[in-house]
C-alpha cells in the first residue's frame, strides 16, 4: 500500500526522528511511504485559538497535498483529530481526505491489521494516552496493543492515565499556572511508575511532559511510541 | 411591551424564522425485562444498598411486620384511609390525619408514619407517593423521623420509564430513594438530614 | 431587535489566569478538590456503567433539549396556561433585577420578612439573597452546603456542592464559630455535622410561611415543576409553607411528563453518582389540602434569549446542571469554582457565562480549557463543550479585530509562513540556524530560559530546540 506521511510541523522541526521511525516501520512492513513536500501544518493551533480565517488556507493546502492518496498517516493524535473532526466543517471539500487520514496506531491495527510489528525494546515503559487520541479518535488500547507486542518491553500502567497533561496548545502559555499544576501531577504519576520511558502518540504533549520531567531532573526519557515501534534494529 | 411579550419576542428573534426541532430517538429500555419475583429481589437489593430497612412478607403477615417495624413507637401517624389490616397488630396510639388535618407540631411529635405508596421502581430502589389511598398529604411522610411504607408486589415496576408510566403527572408526587441523605461533605453520602432518617419498606410478596 | 445580555452574578473583574493564580496558591483547597472530585468521578462511573442503555438515554436527552429550544416560545405559553389552570400564578422577568423585584414584591405581599430557600442556581444567578436583604427580608439557605457557604460568608464554588472547597474539619470550625446553636463539642464526623444542621434548621422549617425554590424541570404539557434533592430540605420548603415562589430559567422546560423518564435517569447518576437521589418532588399548581396554597412561578430570561441566538452556542442551554463536567475537569480540579467568577463554574461555566453576559465581560473564560474533552464525554445531554469553547474563542478574537495584538500578528505571520512550502522550509532552516549557537553553549537540546513570550513556557518547563536537521531536509538528502 502506498501511504502518505503527514509528519506535522512540530515533528518536522523538533522531532524528525519520529518521522524517520514511521518511515522505517512502514517500509519494514512492506509498504511504500511518500512524503509530499508541499505539506506544512494542519492549522490546529489557529483554528483552536480563534483564528479560523488563518486556518482555512492551511486546510486547503492539506487537501491539495493529500487528497490523491489512499491513506495518510500522521504520528499525532491531535493533528489527526483536527483533520477528521474539524476539517469538514472548515472546508467541505476536505470531507473525503479526512476519513482517509489515520493516526499511526489506527493505520497499523485497523487498516493494515498488524499488532506485532517486530520491534525490540528491552525497557520499562509507561504510556500516556493523549486527550485527542483518547476522546476524539477513540484510539482505545490500540497503541497499548502495539507496545505489548514489542519484544522485551515491560509496559507498566500509568495511574490517572486518562487525565490531561495540561498542554492544550496555547493553553500552556495563556494559562501557564494551571498548565504547570496539571503537569506536576502528571510528572509525579510518571515518576511513581518507575518507568525508564514515557511514551505517547503526540510529541507536543511530550514536549510539555518532557520539559517538566527534565526541569525536575527526573531520569525518565520521553519517546513517541512510533520510535519504539520503528526503532533501528 | 410587558415582560412576557418581550421575552417571547426575544426568543422568537433568537430562533429565526424556521427553527427545526429534531426527532427524539427513544431507543432506551422501556419495558420491564424482569419478571415479578426478580423485580422484587432487585428492589430489595437497591433499597438495602441505600440504607433503607426492608422486611419481606406474605399478605397475611403485613400486620405483624408493621408492628415489628414500629417496635418502640408509641404514637403513629397514619393517613385517613389506612387499611385496618395493616394496623391490627400495632399496640401504640394511631393518630389519623383527617378529617381535621394534624398540625405540624403533632406530626413532629409522632414517632413514625405508616403509609402505602403508588409505585415502586426496582432498578433505583425508589418508592413513589402520589397522595392517593393510604398515602395522605406530603407533610405526613416528611416531618416524622421514621417512615414505614408498605409496598405490594403489583406496585413494583422494573425501571424508571415503566414506573413513571404508571403515575398521574398532575398529582403531587414524591419519589423517595432511601432515607434522607447528603453528599455535601467531601461528596460522600451520609444518611440522615432533614427528612425521615429511617425508612422502612415492607414488601408484600404474593402469598 | 438586539437581544440583551444577562446581569447578576455571571462575571468578575479579573481575567481567569489571574484569578486561577490566586486559587492555585491554596494547597488545602487543592487537596479538598482533588479528594472530592475523584470520589464523585468514581461514583458516577460506577452507576453509569450499570445502565446498558446510557448512550441511548444521552441521545434522547440531547434531542429532547434541542427540541425544547426550537419550540421554546410555544412551550412557554403552553406551560403558563397549564400552570395557571392548576392554580399557580406565572410571572415573567427580563433580567436579574426584574426577577428580584418580582420575588421581593411577592414576599412583601405575604407580610413576612423571613423566607427559607432551597438551593437554586437561578436565584444565585440573579443575586436574590442580596436583593431580599436590601428589602429587609432575611433568606435562610437550607441546603447543607449552601448553609455552610452562607455561614462562612463565602461564595459557592460548585453547582451541586457549593461548599466542595471545604473539608469536614473546616466545616466543623465554621459551624462552631458561626452557627449560634451549634452543639458544644461538635466533631468533624459528617453524620454529626449533618445532625447539627438538622437541629439548626428544624424550627425554621416548621414555622416558615414563605419558601423560595428553583426547579430542575418544568413540564410544559401539565404546568408541573420538578425539584431533585437529597436532604429533605427541599421537601420541607416545597411542602410546609403557605406560599411557594419558584424562580425558573426559561430553558428548564420539557415538553411532557414522559420526558422525565429520561432525565430522572440521567441527572442523579451524573450529579451525585446515585441511582436516584433521595427525594424528588413534583407539583402542579395548587393541590387542595396539600402543600402551599399560594404558588408563584417566575420565568426568567436574563441572557438566555441572547444565548439561544447563537446556533453553535445555544446547546449550552441544554445543561441540566448535573456538574459532571466540573467533576472531571482537570482545570476545575486545580483551581476550584471561584476562579470562574460566575455562579456557573467549570466547563459549562466557561461556555455559558460568556454567552449570557456577552463575550466582552468574560473574554478569558473560553480559553480556560485544554480542550481535553473529558466534559463532553460525561455530559448527560451531550453538550459539545470543546466545540463551543473553540467557537467562543473565535468570538473573543473577533471582538478585538480592530485592536492591535501581538498574538494576532504572530498567528498571521505563522499562517503566512506555513501557507507556502518554500517559505516554510526556509523558516525551518532559519529556526535551526538561530538556535545552533545556543545549543553549542548549552551542550544539550533543551533550554531553560527563553525571553517573553516563550518565558511562559520555560517558567516551569525546559523547551526543546530544533533538531540538527529537519525531517524534510533529511528526506531530500536521503531519497
Ligand atoms: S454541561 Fe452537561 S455535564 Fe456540565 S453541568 Fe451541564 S449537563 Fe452536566
Amino acid at each position: 500500500m502506498r501511504i502518505a506521511l503527514f509528519l506535522t510541523c512540530v515533528n518536522d522541526l523538533l522531532y524528525p526522528d519520529t518521522g524517520k521511525a514511521v518511515v522505517r516501520l512502514l517500509e519494514r512492513l512492506g509498504h511504500e511511504v511518500d512524503f509530499p513536500e508541499s505539506q506544512t501544518c494542519c492549522g490546529q493551533m489557529h483554528a483552536n485559538s480563534g483564528y479560523r480565517a488563518e486556518a482555512v488556507p492551511l486546510v486547503r493546502g492539506f487537501v491539495d497535498t493529500f487528497d490523491r492518496y489512499d491513506a495518510v498517516v500522521a504520528p499525532s493524535g491531535s493533528c489527526v483529530a483536527m483533520v477528521r473532526e474539524s476539517y469538514p466543517r472548515l472546508v467541505p471539500a476536505a470531507a473525503g481526505v479526512a476519513t482517509r487520514t489515520y493516526e499511526l496506531s489506527e493505520l497499523l491495527v485497523d487498516v493494515l491489521g498488524v499488532t506485532d510489528v517486530g520491534a525490540v525494546f528491552p525497557h520499562r515503559v509507561t504510556y500516556h494516552p493523549t486527550c485527542h487520541g483518547l476522546r476524539m479518535l477513540r484510539l482505545g488500547d490500540k497503541p497499548l496493543r502495539l507496545l505489548r507486542a514489542v519484544e522485551g518491553l515491560d509496559l507498566v500502567p500509568l495511574p490517572g492515565a486518562e487525565e490531561c497533561c495540561g498542554f492544550g496548545g496555547t493553553f500552556a502559555m495563556k494559562n501557564a499556572d494551571v498548565s504547570t499544576a496539571m503537569l506536576a501531577d502528571k510528572c509525579t504519576a510518571i515518576c511513581d511508575t518507575g518507568a525508564e520511558v514515557i511514551a505517547a502518540a503526540d510529541n507536543s504533549c511530550l514536549a510539555h511532559i518532557g520539559g517538566g520531567l527534565s526541569r525536575r531532573g527526573a531520569p525518565v526519557r520521553v519517546m513517541h511510541y512510533a520510535e519504539i515501534l520503528g526503532g533501528e534494529s | 411591551m410587558n415582560a412576557r411579550e418581550e421575552i417571547l419576542n426575544r426568543l422568537r428573534t433568537a430562533l429565526g424564522p424556521a427553527p427545526t426541532a429534531p426527532r427524539v430517538p427513544r431507543e432506551y429500555r422501556v419495558d420491564d425485562a424482569l419478571d415479578g419475583p426478580a423485580r422484587i429481589d432487585l428492589l430489595v437489593d437497591r433499597l438495602v444498598d441505600y440504607k433503607a430497612e426492608v422486611t419481606r412478607c406474605r399478605p397475611d403477615e403485613v400486620a405483624a411486620s408493621v408492628a415489628t417495624a414500629l417496635a418502640g413507637v408509641t404514637r403513629l401517624v397514619a393517613p385517613a384511609e389506612t387499611p385496618e389490616s395493616w394496623l391490627s397488630a400495632y399496640p401504640g396510639k394511631v393518630v389519623t390525619d383527617g378529617p381535621q388535618p394534624l398540625s405540624v407540631a403533632e406530626l413532629d411529635g409522632a414517632g413514625a408514619v405508616l403509609t402505602g405508596c403508588a409505585v415502586a421502581i426496582a432498578e433505583t430502589g425508589t418508592i413513589v407517593l402520589d397522595g392517593g389511598p393510604a398515602q395522605g398529604r406530603r407533610a405526613l411522610t416528611l416531618v416524622p423521623d421514621h417512615h414505614v411504607c408498605v409496598v405490594t408486589s403489583d406496585q413494583v415496576a422494573g425501571g424508571v420509564p415503566a414506573g413513571l408510566r404508571r403515575l398521574t403527572p398532575t398529582r403531587p408526587l414524591t419519589f423517595i430513594s432511601g432515607p434522607s441523605a447528603t453528599s455535601d461533605i467531601e461528596l460522600n453520602r451520609v444518611e440522615g438530614v432533614h427528612g425521615p432518617r429511617r425508612l422502612h419498606v415492607i414488601v408484600v410478596e404474593p402469598g | 431587535m438586539t437581544l440583551p445580555h444577562g446581569t447578576g452574578h455571571l462575571a468578575g473583574s479579573r481575567p481567569f489566569p489571574a484569578a486561577a493564580h490566586v486559587e492555585l496558591g491554596k494547597p488545602q483547597l487543592r487537596a479538598n478538590l482533588h479528594k472530592a472530585t475523584h470520589t464523585i468521578r468514581n461514583k458516577r462511573a460506577r452507576v453509569v456503567e450499570e445502565l446498558p442503555d446510557w448512550e441511548q438515554l444521552r441521545l434522547a436527552g440531547s434531542a429532547i433539549k434541542a427540541n425544547v429550544m426550537a419550540r421554546l416560545p410555544e412551550l412557554l405559553v403552553e406551560f403558563e396556561a397549564a400552570a395557571t389552570a392548576a392554580g399557580a400564578v406565572v410571572h415573567w422577568a427580563r433580567d436579574a433585577a426584574e426577577a428580584c423585584e418580582v420575588v421581593t414584591r411577592l414576599v412583601r405581599e405575604t407580610g413576612t420578612d423571613e423566607v427559607v430557600k432551597v438551593k437554586s442556581m437561578a436565584t444565585q444567578e440573579i443575586e436574590l439573597n442580596q436583593a431580599l436583604e436590601r428589602a429587609g427580608i432575611s433568606a435562610t439557605e437550607t441546603d447543607l452546603a449552601e448553609l455552610i457557604v452562607q455561614l462562612a460568608d463565602d461564595e459557592p464554588s460548585h453547582i451541586l456542592v457549593p461548599a466542595i472547597h471545604y473539608n469536614r474539619s473546616q466545616i466543623r470550625d465554621i459551624f462552631t464559630e458561626r452557627m449560634g446553636d451549634a452543639p458544644a463539642g461538635l466533631t468533624d464526623e459528617p453524620r454529626v455535622l449533618a445532625e447539627a444542621a438538622r437541629l439548626h434548621l428544624r424550627r425554621k422549617f416548621l414555622s416558615s410561611k414563605v419558601a423560595i425554590s428553583g426547579a430542575n424541570f418544568a413540564i410544559a404539557e401539565t404546568g408541573t415543576l420538578v425539584v431533585l434533592e437529597s436532604e429533605g430540605n427541599g421537601r420541607m420548603c416545597l411542602t410546609l409553607p403557605e406560599t411557594l415562589i419558584s424562580v425558573v430559567g426559561v430553558e428548564k422546560l420539557l415538553p411532557s411528563f414522559s420526558d422525565l423518564e429520561v432525565f430522572l435517569q440521567l441527572l442523579p447518576r451524573s450529579s451525585t453518582g446515585e441511582r436516584m437521589n433521595p427525594y424528588t418532588s413534583t407539583w402542579t399548581g395548587v393541590t387542595a389540602g396539600d402543600g402551599p396554597q399560594n404558588v408563584h412561578i417566575v420565568l426568567v430570561d436574563n441572557g438566555r434569549s441572547a444565548t439561544l441566538a447563537d446556533e453553535v452556542g445555544r446547546q449550552a442551554l441544554h445543561c441540566i446542571r448535573c456538574s459532571a463536567c466540573l467533576n472531571v475537569c482537570p482545570v476545575y480540579e486545580r483551581v476550584g469554582g471561584h476562579a470562574y467568577q460566575s455562579v456557573y463554574p467549570g466547563p459549562i461555566g466557561a461556555i455559558l457565562s460568556p454567552q449570557m453576559t456577552g463575550i466582552e465581560a468574560n473574554k478569558t473564560l473560553p480559553f480556560a480549557s485544554t480542550l481535553c474533552g473529558a466534559c463532553y464525554d460525561v455530559c448527560p445531554v451531550r453538550i459539545n463543550i470543546p466545540e463551543v469553547l473553540v467557537h467562543l474563542r473565535q468570538a473573543a478574537v473577533d471582538s478585538r479585530r480592530d485592536k492591535p495584538s501581538a498574538e494576532r500578528t504572530a498567528m498571521k505571520a505563522m499562517a503566512w509562513v506555513m501557507g507556502d512550502r518554500r517559505r516554510y522550509a526556509r523558516a525551518l532552516r532559519a529556526a535551526r540556524r538561530g538556535t545552533v549557537p545556543l545549543e553549542r553553549v548549552l551542550r544539550r537540546r533543551t533550554v531553560r530560559h527563553l525571553p517573553w513570550p516563550m518565558s511562559a513556557w520555560t517558567a516551569s518547563r525546559d523547551a526543546p530546540l530544533p533538531a540538527p536537521e529537519s525531517f524534510r531536509d533529511w528526506w531530500r538528502r536521503t531519497r
